[in-house]
């Protein structure tokens, strides 16, 4: 049903948009601080990064740059909540409105280019294997040193404090957690992986555009909330894959539901299919228990 | 019953040989990938100009042609997904609307046609590197203010003027690159430009007023920050008799003498036509990237006279529209 270009292109989106899922994963789960900065550092991140290449920057230098951006952006919206004391809601809102003026000031309008410019992804392009491969497995090897570092700082002094703090953050405190500290960081954290996403989708899509940070947070929770229906999170690093497969998943979806003029499906069905889909595919795995009416 | 189903085969090989020099005629299949960024009236009429000039060549969805639409319903992950789906159906040619999804499937389909359309600068997008035989697989249509054609129109209406007045926003991006190809085109047309900032609705009238005595006509290009002031420029050029034209139609309506515009339908026409090119074998590299080609023109005959000038007849007979 797939041919390969959709599917590989599928997992490329996927380990991208799974960068975007870890970064939703440590703000609205381990520091359960819901943020909508994310709509506003994804793109930040695309755009810093593709402005900086077209200007000739290193592209290495240039990403590095966005995730430092990203991570601005979740120090600005900890810093509303928790020093000004704005809901995190709203702190989060703030910061994302103000992003996307801010990233039209970045990119000097509302779109960078960066067809034919020399990317990080460039090197990827004269491989013996074909490019639409070799994207895909550059991104899970990104994605795994992510999860990899994610899971070793989250049992760290600093990471377990940061964990303290999400599900407790009274009972935190009293164990001399400087929780405030802790939101900064996390937020930062958070912000900074949604950013190297941002940079890494603009370089592989070619272009960065003010527009792409539309739903991202969506996207981010979909993949988050769905990964958990499909995989126990009995370990930390189960529960962190969770997420990666989530997003994987949700990609997998839209390309399928791509090809729903097979079903006499029009294009204008395509999200109503990829809800139903995704629907399915969390559901399905525990179809039993839904027939003997069991409250688990 | 037997002899009844034999007689209908013998029809049907007979018709089959009748209509098979007319079949010979009909274009060979062909399969198109169309994608647009969104849901949109003005990119949904580029992709019905597109079909319909398909059509029109004989190709049928459903018959000939295999037509693949897919909008990215506004989602850019989506867009990159519908790229590389694209570049794995190997279509004979993809058809790609708007700058993002251009690019989407610029960066994806590299061994495609690409035919894009509805891109304000593709050179700017990167798409191409220049208008003029683009090389490698891609051209197609921009939708850019035919800035050419509007300073053709004025030098129409008032051919011995010398002086054009412009005035813009300095801080609105679209005005800045209008008014730099206004004084790209000016000099062909024998027309030397005066620039009025404005940079807030309300500067509006001092900028038209710093204008006067200085110039022989003035064009507004499609600034929102003047078109939405508008009212207060058309006053003071009937005031002082100096002639008004406009970059949008709208603004024909509001009291400009005349303006040029161009509606998507005709964009998509003009992007299926050269999509016709492609699938009849050229290859898109050795296409050059065009301009807005079909334009309509809009005039207001009453405002002229208020502005102190006659319109010809033959001009007039020109309009799609005249305002009364």
């Amino acid at each position: 049903m797939l041919n390969s270009f959709a599917f590989f292109g599928a997992i490329e989106t996927g380990f991208i948009y799974g960068l975007v899922a870890l970064g939703v994963f440590i703000s609205f789960r381990i520091l359960d601080f819901p943020d909508l900065t994310v709509d506003g550092s994804f793109p930040l991140g695309a755009a810093v990064s593709a402005t900086m290449i077209v200007a000739g920057i290193n592209p290495l230098i240039a990403t590095f740059c966005a995730c430092i951006a990203g991570a601005a952006a979740g120090l600005v919206t900890a810093w509303l909540n928790v020093r000004l004391k704005i809901l995190h809601l709203l702190a989060s809102i703030l910061t994302m409105i103000a992003l996307y003026s801010i990233n039209l000031r970045v990119m000097d309008g509302p779109n960078k280019a960066l067809l034919g410019v020399e990317t990080l992804l460039s090197p990827l392009d004269n491989l013996s294997i074909p490019y639409y491969i070799a994207y895909p497995i550059a991104f899970g090897i990104v994605i795994l040193l992510v999860v990899a570092a994610l899971v070793w700082f989250l049992k760290t002094e600093v990471g377990l404090a940061m964990r303290a703090t999400g599900s407790n953050e009274r009972m935190a405190k009293a164990n001399g957690i400087n929780t405030g500290r802790m939101v900064l960081m996390g937020m930062a954290l958070s912000n900074a992986l949604v950013a190297l996403a941002g940079a890494l989708f603009a370089q592989s899509q070619g272009s960065a555009d003010v527009t792409m940070g539309v739903g991202v947070i969506v996207i981010g929770l979909a993949s988050v909330i769905g990964g958990e229906a499909l995989l126990p999170k009995r370990t930390l690093l189960m529960w962190i894959s969770a997420c990666i497969l989530g997003s994987l998943l949700y990609r997998l979806v839209v390309a399928v539901a791509l090809n729903g003029e097979v079903l006499g499906l029009k294009a204008q069905d395509l999200n109503l299919i990829t809800a139903i889909l995704v629907t399915v595919a969390i559901v399905a795995p525990n179809w039993r228990s839904y027939f003997k009416g069991s409250r688990a | 019953m037997r002899k009844q189903l034999l007689k209908l085969t013998y029809l049907s090989l007979a018709s089959a040989f009748i209509a098979a020099p007319a079949l010979a005629a009909a274009p060979a299949e062909k399969h198109v990938a169309i994608t647009q960024i969104v849901e949109h009236p003005a990119l949904d009429a580029v992709r019905n100009g597109v079909k319909d000039v398909l059509k029109e060549n004989g190709w049928n969805e459903g018959e000939n042609l295999k037509w693949n639409y897919q909008s990215a319903q506004g989602n850019t992950a989506t867009a990159a997904q519908i790229a590389k789906k694209f570049a794995g159906d190997q279509p004979d040619a993809i058809v790609a609307i708007a700058t993002p999804s251009a690019q989407a499937v610029a960066s994806s389909a590299r061994a495609s046609n690409i035919i894009f359309s509805a891109v304000t600068d593709p050179v700017s997008a990167k798409l191409v590197e220049g208008w003029d035989k683009p090389g490698k697989n891609i051209t197609g249509v921009s939708d850019l203010t035919p800035i050419d054609k509007h300073l053709g129109m004025v030098k129409e209406v008032l051919p011995s003027a010398k002086k054009l007045g412009v005035i813009y926003n300095p801080g609105e991006t679209n005005s800045v690159s209008l008014v730099k190809l206004i004084n790209e085109f000016a000099p062909k047309h024998g027309l030397e430009v005066v620039e009025a900032a404005s940079p807030k609705s309300a500067d509006v009238q001092t900028a038209t007023r710093s204008l006067m005595g200085r110039v022989d006509a003035i064009y507004l290009p499609t600034d929102n920050t003047v078109i939405s002031a508008m009212e207060g420029v058309v006053k003071i050029a009937e005031q002082a008799k100096i002639p008004l034209f406009a970059g949008d139609t709208d603004s024909v309506k509001r009291g400009a003498i005349a303006a040029l515009g161009f509606n998507y339908y005709e964009v998509g026409r003009q992007t299926g036509n050269m999509l016709v090119r492609v699938l009849n074998g050229t290859s898109p590299g050795d296409i050059h990237v065009e301009g807005i080609d079909k334009t309509e023109l809009f005039v207001n005959p009453e405002a002229a006279k208020r502005m102190g000038i006659e319109l010809s007849p033959e001009f007039i007979g020109k309009a799609k529209e005249i305002i009364k």
